[in-house]
């Protein structure tokens, strides 16, 4: 670090650590003002974000959940399987849209993020906490369908409570590469194309990310389940699967390994966030 | 104006800015957006880039701002390297933008607040400091509007405030009375100036000639990414030959007219007579006669003149009059007019600023 950091003249005197833990603090003051800034925008728009990220899953519970069991197009043990997708579907949609769309704005020409890049902290700092507030954003929508769920199942309501810490973790994986998935579609697609892009993204994403269905039952359709490997969705809508869905008559559903749910979250996420971050410094320091 | 031309230079004054051969060239560009350019600027002055779009001088300000990325060349504040200590530098600045980039989720108040957390300030010191500047900038007691319609001049207050809320020591102000009211210019202008008795540096960014004029102690005029000329404003006007020129209308009383064969020959004889005597004058480097209508107004017998005269233009005045009164000829108007910075930029690149 001492190496990036030049002492001015008039710090010459003075010892260069102190120089570099002023420096450190300052932009840790930054980062925490910045979280602050977008916890309270959060809070106050908490009403129109919840309605506008839960009335999808809330149809798509009450219709497959609720509608197809009961007039016998579904069975019933369908819902059991559904409320994992949704709760995955969820988090990372909400995720990846609580980034891209503004960041993708604010870069072309609303520019209010100057002022962050303007505040004495690393500009990677001002992206990486973009991220970390789409997440939170993404793990309290997918927090909320457990209540909805338990609300419009009814008795389709069933979730185990001896893997909730499993659960956790992977919820917070999720909502993590949902950000990061997020901050690359961000950075990557002008906003001219914006709308496009997503539409050609997500919905694909949606429905081969084996939100309403289990993977193993794909075995009958092999191409297609190799097709949705390629889809980060697939390994977090399992990993709920394994998480959430109790055993029945002490057979537990099968689903892919918890550690290769873990391996492609996370290397999703890190590959995005890497290749994100760099874009991100590409298109703020020109 | 002139007074600024003697500003105190301490020695021992550290430089605000310090800028050497610097050189940036965007990809797929294919020349320089700023060409190998050097200056340096004094704390507590208000420095202008003056030139055309394209001329490279947001270039600069984004390299100053640590938002570009110079090719070569090195750039200090406040003796801090921007390439090496981006975050030394930031926390030293504030940037005014040519355009809005307020946060429009927060209310006008809060957008103050907001960018001194960022910066540190502690939390009862910056609602005290968005209180004060807002009463200081006309916008007292609108702290908890939402931006909604606020017009751009509005906009522009709030930034000016935003940028003030960390009490920087430079202020860079890119275009800052661009299409505004002529009312809210003045009310910026004034701002400026008010900020240069805090000590304030600024360095702004404008092709209008007249806020360089008014508000800049030294402008660099640049196009195509290069300084052409570094001076005060009235250093500047001296690039200019004629430094000073003068307007003049005459009337040629009758009795000179009579006893001629024609009014055209009589006039003939006065003009001749007219150019001798000007051009003897001191300091007079040039004597034109306006001719046409809109000079001569078809009144007969009258005539208009244009002196250019060098830089010792104090005596001419007086002795222009008395030249024209002891030849008892009526002057009717005399009009003194300096050359403009728009002058100096024709007069450096042969186009005009506009162009």
């Amino acid at each position: 670090m001492s190496d990036t950091i030049s002492s001015p003249q008039h710090y010459e005197s003075q010892d260069a650590k102190f120089y570099i833990a002023v420096t450190v603090r300052a932009a840790v003051t930054a980062f925490l003002a910045i979280v602050s800034r977008d916890l309270l925008v959060t809070r106050r728009e908490a009403l129109t974000f919840l309605l506008q990220t839960l009335i999808q899953p809330l149809f798509f519970l009450f219709i497959f959940g609720k509608v197809l069991s009961t007039i016998g197009a579904a069975n019933r043990g369908f819902s059991v399987l559904l409320l994992p997708g949704i709760v995955a579907f969820t988090v990372v949609q909400t995720a990846l849209q609580g980034i891209s769309i503004d960041l993708a704005r604010d870069l072309s020409f609303t520019r209010e993020i100057d002022d962050r890049l303007l505040a004495p902290l690393p500009i990677t700092l001002v992206a990486i906490e973009k991220v970390l507030l789409a997440a939170l954003r993404g793990l309290i929508a997918g927090a909320v369908i457990f209540p909805l769920g338990y609300v419009i199942l009814g008795s389709g309501f069933q979730v185990r409570t001896d893997l909730l810490g499993v659960l956790l973790g992977l919820m917070v994986l999720a909502a993590l590469m949902g950000a990061a998935l997020g901050l690359l579609l961000g950075v990557a697609v002008p906003i001219e194309k914006g709308s496009l892009i997503f539409s050609l993204v997500l919905t694909p994403l949606i429905f081969t990310g084996c939100t309403y269905y289990p993977w193993a039952s794909l075995g009958a359709i092999k191409w297609f389940q190799i097709l949705t490997l390629f889809n980060p969705l697939t390994y977090a809508s399992e990993g709920m699967r394994y998480a959430m869905i109790p055993p029945l008559h002490g057979q537990q559903l099968p689903t892919l390994g918890t550690g290769w749910v873990v391996l492609a979250l996370s290397t999703c996420l890190i590959l995005c966030l890497w290749v994100g971050l760099k874009l991100f410094q590409r298109r703020v320091v020109s | 104006m002139e007074e600024r031309e003697h500003m105190p230079q301490t020695q021992d004054a550290q430089e605000a800015i310090t800028v050497e051969h610097l050189v940036k060239r965007y990809r797929r560009s294919k020349r320089n957006a700023v060409d190998d350019i050097s200056f340096s600027v004094r704390r507590g002055e208000i420095f202008g880039l003056l030139g055309p779009n394209g001329a490279g001088k947001t270039t600069t300000i984004g390299v100053l701002t640590t938002m570009v990325l110079p090719d070569s060349g090195r750039a200090t504040i406040a003796g801090i390297d921007v390439a090496a200590n981006p975050l030394g530098v930031k926390q030293r600045i504030a940037v005014v933008p040519q355009r809005s980039n307020l946060d429009r989720s927060l209310l006008v108040g809060e957008i103050l607040t907001t960018h001194a957390a960022y910066h540190g300030v502690p939390r009862a010191e910056r609602v005290a400091r968005a209180h004060a500047l807002l009463e200081e900038l006309g916008l007292g007691g609108r702290a908890k509007e939402k931006l909604g319609w606020f017009s751009g001049g509005m906009e522009q207050r709030v930034m000016l405030g935003r940028a003030l809320m960390h009490e920087p020591e430079v202020l860079f102000l890119d275009e800052p009375t661009n299409n505004l009211d002529p009312q809210t210019r003045l009310f910026l202008w004034e701002r400026i100036n008010a900020l240069r008795e805090r000590g304030v540096t600024i360095v702004l960014t404008t092709h209008d000639m007249e806020e360089a004029d008014r508000l800049c102690d030294r402008i660099a005029i640049m196009d195509q990414g290069r300084i052409l000329a570094l001076d005060t404003p009235a250093g500047l006007k001296r690039l200019i030959p004629a430094g000073t020129m003068l307007e003049l209308r005459i009337r040629v009383p009758e009795v000179a007219v009579a006893g001629h064969v024609s009014q055209d020959g009589a006039i003939h004889v006065q003009d001749e007579r007219f150019r001798e005597t000007f051009k003897k004058l001191p300091g007079v480097t040039q004597v034109e006669r306006l001719t046409g209508d809109e000079h001569e107004e078809g009144e007969p017998g009258t005539l208009v003149y244009r002196l250019y005269a060098g830089e010792d233009s104090g005596t001419l005045l007086p002795n222009v009059t008395q030249a024209v009164l002891e030849q008892q000829d009526y002057l009717l108007d005399l009009r003194l007019s300096q050359p403009s910075l728009e002058d100096v930029f024709i007069y450096l690149t042969g186009r005009n600023l506009r162009s």
